[in-house]
Parts: C-alpha cells; structure tokens; sequence
C-alpha cells in the first residue's frame, strides 16, 4: 500500500500523538504504535484493489455525513432473549442503561476503565490482533480505530457463560461519529455467546478482537443497524487456538454503506471457523452498499472453516463479496469452504463477488463457488398459482434463499429470533 | 362454471401458434377429461388458464363464471377458484410445505374477505385431510416437493386442492408415474371433493384413471384444439386404437 500521496488528506491522518487520547502505559503504547501504522498505511483510496468494489470516501471523510434516524415502534432484536444487556449510545458506553457487568465465568470491564491502568490483560490482545491481521492486506480503518478508540469493552471469559453478552447500539444523533473497540479473550474451556445490534452511529468504525484459545468456544450473532443513511465499517479479528470453534453471523439489512472485514487466523489444530452473512438491501428507500470482506488464514492441522454468504438486493442495491481462503504450508487436512450468493430482483442491482483460494498444503479440500441470478419464475409461478400474491411470493422466495445462510446461526432461540424479524422486515416493507 | 371460446395461443418469445382455436365448457359439478396426443397443448392450455407468464393470448375468450380469467393474475384467478394440478410440480427449497399450505389457504381467504385460519385450526385441518391421502407429518414439514418422489409430489397436489377448495379443479395427467394404489389414492382424493357443484377438468392418457374416477364428457385434443368430444365411451376408444384413427378422421 502506498504511504501519503494525497493532495488532501483527511483530518484522521493529520492526528498527532498529542491528539490521542490519554490513558495508561499499556494503552498508550497500542495507540501510538496504531498511529505510527495508519501514517505508513494512509487510508484507504479508490485506487485500492481491497477497495475497488466499495467507494472508502464517505468512511474516510473528515467530517461525518448526518444520518436521520430511524423512527420505529418495533422491539429492538434480542430484546426477548435472556441476556446480559449493555448499552451504548451514540458509541458510548451507558452504565446506568446496562445491566450490572457481573455473571458466573466472565469478567466485563469498559474499555475506559481498562486503558485508565498501567497493566492490564488487554495489552497482549488490544491493537495485537488487529495488527497481526494487517498482513498481506491493510486495513487502515482498523488501524485508525485502534489508536483512537476510547469506548468498548473488554471481556475475559473463563468458563461456560450461560447466559449471552450483548452490545446494543443506540443511537440518538443525527451527527454521531462513534469508535468502538472491544476486546474479547475466550480461555480455555470458555463458552460465550456475543450479540450485538442496533443503528449505533451515523458513522461507525467498529473493532472486535477474539482470541479463543485451546478448547474454547465463541459465537457470534449480530443484526446492523437498520436506518438508511448510516455507514459502518467493521471488523472483527479472530485467532483460535486449538479445537476452538469461532462463529460468526451478520444479518444487514438497509444502511447507505457498510463494510465488513473478518480477519480469521486459524492458528491451532482441529478448529473450526463459520463466518455468515444475510443481507437485505433496497436501494428504493435510499443508497444501499454492502461489502462482506473475509480473510480466512489456516495454519493449523485438519482445521475447517466455512463461509456462507447470501445478499438479496433491489432498486439498485448493490452487493459485494470479498472472500479468501489461505492455506499455509503444513495445513494439512483442512477443509475449507466458501458460498456466496447474490438474488437479483432487478437489473438495476449488482453482486460483485471476488473468491480467492491460495493454497500451499497439498491434502487440503477446499471448495468456493459464487452464484448471481433472479427470483426463479417457476416457483414463483407455482406459489401465486396457489392464491398467494406475487410480492408475497417474492418475498418467500427472497427468506427461502436466505435460509442457508441463517441455518449457520448457532442456538435455535436466536435463531428463531433472527428469522422472525427478517420475515416481519420483509413483511413491513411490502406493506 | 368454466368457458373456453375459440382460444388462441402462441408462445410470446417465438413464432410459435400452440392453442389453435380451443373451445371447451364445463357446467357446474361435472368432470370432463382431456385426452390427446404429446405435444398437442393440453399443458399449455392449463398454463394460460392459471396465468402462466410467456404465451400471449391472440384471440378467444376464457372465463370462470362468466369472470374473465384471462385479465386476472394468477392469485387472483386462484381465489376465484380456479386450480391446476402440476403435470410437473415445482421444487422450492427453503418453504416449509406447511408454511406454503397456510400461506396459501389464508391468502384466498383474505382475498375474498374471510376471516384468516388460525394456526390450530389450520393444523387440525391439515392432518386430516394429509392422513387420508397418506402423507406423512415429515411429508409437511419438508421444503416444498423437495426431495420428493413423483408419487408424493402428486399425492402433495391433491393436498393443496383438498386444502383450498376450488371450484374449478384441472388436473394435467396427475396419474403418471403413479402406480396403482397411489392412483387409487389420488383418484379417491378427488372423488372426495366431488360435491354436485365442483367441477373438474381431468387431463390425462390412460383409460385407468378415468375407471376411478368417472368423467361426464371426454375430449379428444390435437394440434391445439379439440377435435372430437363424447361420452366415457370415448376414452375406451382411445384407449384400445389409439389415436390414429380419431386423427385421421378430422384430417
Ligand atoms: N415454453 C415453451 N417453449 C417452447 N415450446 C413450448 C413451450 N411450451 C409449450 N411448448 C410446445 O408447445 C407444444 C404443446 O406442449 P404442451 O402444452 O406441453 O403439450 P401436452 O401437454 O399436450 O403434451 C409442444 O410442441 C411444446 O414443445
Ligand atoms: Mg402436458
């Protein structure tokens, strides 16, 4: 990646040490070395092959487009699941709207409270992952979060967790500009199950990092914003440890951009990684971009990873699908695979998917395939043959076709849960 | 109940003439069978009565209860009554049989100002009227005709009628590929909803179904129109000679 070669480069990149935020040693240090990166990275421009499918420019732009919000009377996601709530609004974290942080098997501290000492845990994990997932590809927004992130929460888990973790995201501005970072380690025969959901910002950069060591477990569902105009670039960075399982789901549907980055490093032996994606975007009710980008990296033995991505777009909504599969020598016996579908529901709407399998182990079985097509008429035929009105029938064809990707959503609570919503969202919209 | 008048029919994409003049009336209550050669249209004839997309209508009439079908959308034409058993029913993974049964049910309903099922009384519904056409409870929960064997995907086609209640039910060679006892089943699913004002147009090649159950009137079709219409007899006919000499006799 080229360093600074802008004529105006945006105010992020015109941040001193000076500017950052004050906090302890350990945090400190994360920081400045986060700050010393993005200088050497620059952010993100157009010409970037990582970005030719998604326009950084509103992601990167000193000042942040306002957002309206999203006037609703629907029940927030999970709101019916049992769960350890913590708010945040506006990308700051709320105590008093959250519940009290303390559960069997887990430690939750705000980042604040956190970065305010001089030692902690977190050091060995905050800007770590991250960094180490900056290779063979930047992410300069990540790095840009990791030196000037002051909200978040990091999380320490040392047994099963019964009950889920979840961050919701309120928003109340229509000017937010919200950073977020959390950090999340998993020890040994750790149990958790993060959700996350809610508008959060009209401009979010958001950053997890999951260190799930030998024997644990970590899942992940969450539900992005649905307010039209807002932006969002996320990341999460995995690492996992020996006869670990990660999880991930996203359901996105609206948002004017989102970017989603999963940098998973799958280090130990016997793991197993699934990242999904469900996406819903209707260009009608505004600009409708999403990017699903995935870098799933194998190192251990006999690991297997999955990623299965659906994205159902209309009235110009446009769908991206970056997705790579690296094996490295000595990988042997992995097993990975990768789906991603886009369903067209006119030609005004575009998939762009770009799967890429690089692979330096000789008995692996690795499979990708990407498929972009239209509602199937025959079916479609068939269901309004049976009285059911065609927009109806679209939109059982259009939750049929993301079924796949929800099926990868661990627990049938949540998973329930997901689906109802996503079928009275289709519902809402057809009015 | 349904009236065909002189209806011609081409395919939208091609210069292709299908439906030659086809004329056909079938009161209130009777069953009517079609017989005729492959390729002669009686697909294509069902299709257009349903709504299919991709063949245009250039001349005649086709109405169901002197409502004119060909103005109505498919939803439409099927809360008004109409409605056709798949030659080739459609798998659609991902919907729940169920979930598409109930949908459907409830659709017509509310399309024609009736109070929606409810979920109990659906179900009970369902499964009564799934045992008497043998399908079993897993049969229901499957994805739509997915995986399904071609006897079961027939069996499912006669669910749907039992379930919705047409007036007016085609049925495009649903005993194909049926051996006899699912023949004996389908054909006692549809002698179960003969009621005195239902009625049925049964297309179909062979004599054994028309055994089961008895047709009123049966027409002979070929190239796109009807070419001899008689009594059960008919079918007979057909059945020993074949259709060469009925075809020989209007050339
Ligand atoms: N969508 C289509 N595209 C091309 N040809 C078609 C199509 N539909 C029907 N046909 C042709 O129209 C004729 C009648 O077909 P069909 O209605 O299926 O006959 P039948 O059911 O009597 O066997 C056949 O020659 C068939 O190939
Ligand atoms: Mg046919």
């Amino acid at each position: 990646m080229p360093a600074l070669s802008r004529k105006t480069a945006p105010a992020q990149l015109d941040l001193r040490e000076a500017d950052l935020p004050k906090g302890g040693k350990w945090i400190t240090e994360a920081r400045k070395n986060a700050l010393g990166r993005l200088h050497a990275q620059g952010l993100p421009t157009r010409r970037d092959e990582y970005w030719k499918f998604t326009r950084p420019d509103a992601l990167n732009a000193p000042e942040v487009t306002p957002a309206a919000l999203l006037v609703t009377d629907e029940k927030p996601v999970f709101c019916d699941v049992d769960r350890l709530r913590l708010v945040f609004v506006d990308g700051v974290l709320d105590l008093d709207k959250s519940d009290p942080l303390v559960m069997d098997h887990i430690e939750i501290e705000p980042l604040k409270d956190a970065a305010a000492r001089d030692i902690h845990w977190a050091k060995d994990l905050f800007g770590v992952l991250e960094q180490n997932g900056q290779n063979p590809v930047a992410r300069p927004f990540a790095t840009l979060n990791t030196a000037t992130a002051e909200q978040g929460v990091v999380i320490r888990v040392t047994g099963k967790v019964t009950r889920p973790v979840s961050l919701h995201y309120m928003r109340t501005s229509e000017t937010a500009d919200a950073v977020v970072h959390n950090v999340i380690r998993v020890e040994t025969g750790g149990d958790l199950t993060l959700l996350e959901n809610g508008p959060a910002a009209a401009r979010l950069n958001k950053v997890l990092e999951v260190d799930v060591a030998n024997g644990a477990a970590f899942h992940h569902i969450r539900t992005q914003g649905r307010d039209h105009e807002r932006r969002a670039v996320a990341h999460i960075f995995a690492r996992l440890g020996h006869e670990s399982r990660f999880k991930s789901f996203t359901l996105t549907v609206n948002g004017a951009l989102t970017r989603n980055e999963c940098v998973i490093e799958m280090l130990g032996d016997d793991a197993h990684a699934t990242i999904s994606g469900a996406c819903v975007g209707d260009g009608a009710s505004g600009a409708f971009h999403q990017d699903d980008t995935v870098f799933i990296t194998h190192e251990g033995l006999n690991c297997e990873s999955r990623q299965v991505f659906k994205k159902v777009l209309r009235n110009g909504a446009t769908g991206v699908f970056q997705g790579k599969i690296l094996v490295k020598q000595g990988a042997q016996k992995t097993d990975g695979y990768q789906i991603s579908q886009g369903l067209l529901l006119d030609e005004d709407s575009q998939f762009l998917a770009k799967p890429e399998l690089e692979i330096y182990a000789d008995d692996v079985a690795c499979s990708h395939g990407s498929t972009v097509g239209a509602i199937d008429e025959a079916a479609l035929f068939y269901l309004t043959s049976r009285g059911i009105p065609r927009p109806q029938a679209v939109d059982m064809l259009v939750l049929a076709f993301l079924a796949e990707a929800l099926e990868e959503i661990e627990g049938a609570e949540i998973r329930e849960d997901i689906h109802q919503r996503l079928e009275a969202w289709v519902e809402r919209r057809r009015g | 109940m349904l009236k065909i008048d002189n209806l011609q029919v081409k395919l939208e994409d091609e210069d292709k003439q299908i439906l030659k003049g086809f004329s056909l009336e079938v009161p209130e209550g009777e069953v009517h069978a079609i017989m005729g050669p492959n390729g002669s249209g009686k697909s294509t004839m069902s299709y257009v009565l349903s709504g299919k997309n991709g063949y245009e209508v250039t001349g005649g009439t086709a109405t169901l209860d002197d409502m004119d079908l060909l103005d109505m959308e498919p939803e439409e034409r099927a809360a008004a009554g109409l409605f056709l058993a798949f030659q080739y029913p459609v798998e659609i993974p991902g919907v729940g049989n169920m979930t598409f049964l109930r949908t459907a049910v409830n659709s017509q309903r509310k399309a024609r100002g009736e109070d929606e099922l409810s979920a109990a009384d659906f179900l009970k519904l369902v499964r009564a009227k799934a045992k008497s056409l043998k399908i079993d409870a897993d049969m229901l929960k499957r994805p739509v005709n997915v995986g399904f064997s071609g006897g079961e995907k027939k069996r499912n086609e006669i669910l749907q009628m039992a379930m919705l209640e047409p007036k007016m039910c085609i049925l495009d060679e649903t005993d194909s590929g049926l051996d006899v006892d699912a023949m004996k089943l389908v054909a006692e699913g549809v002698n179960a909803l003969r009621d005195g004002k239902r009625s049925f147009l049964v297309i179909t090649h062979y004599q054994r179904l028309l055994d089961h159950i008895k047709p009123d009137v049966v027409h002979i079709m070929a190239d796109g129109k009807i070419i001899k219409s008689g009594g059960p007899d008919l079918a007979l006919e057909v059945e020993h000679n074949g259709y060469a000499d009925l075809l020989a006799e209007v050339a």
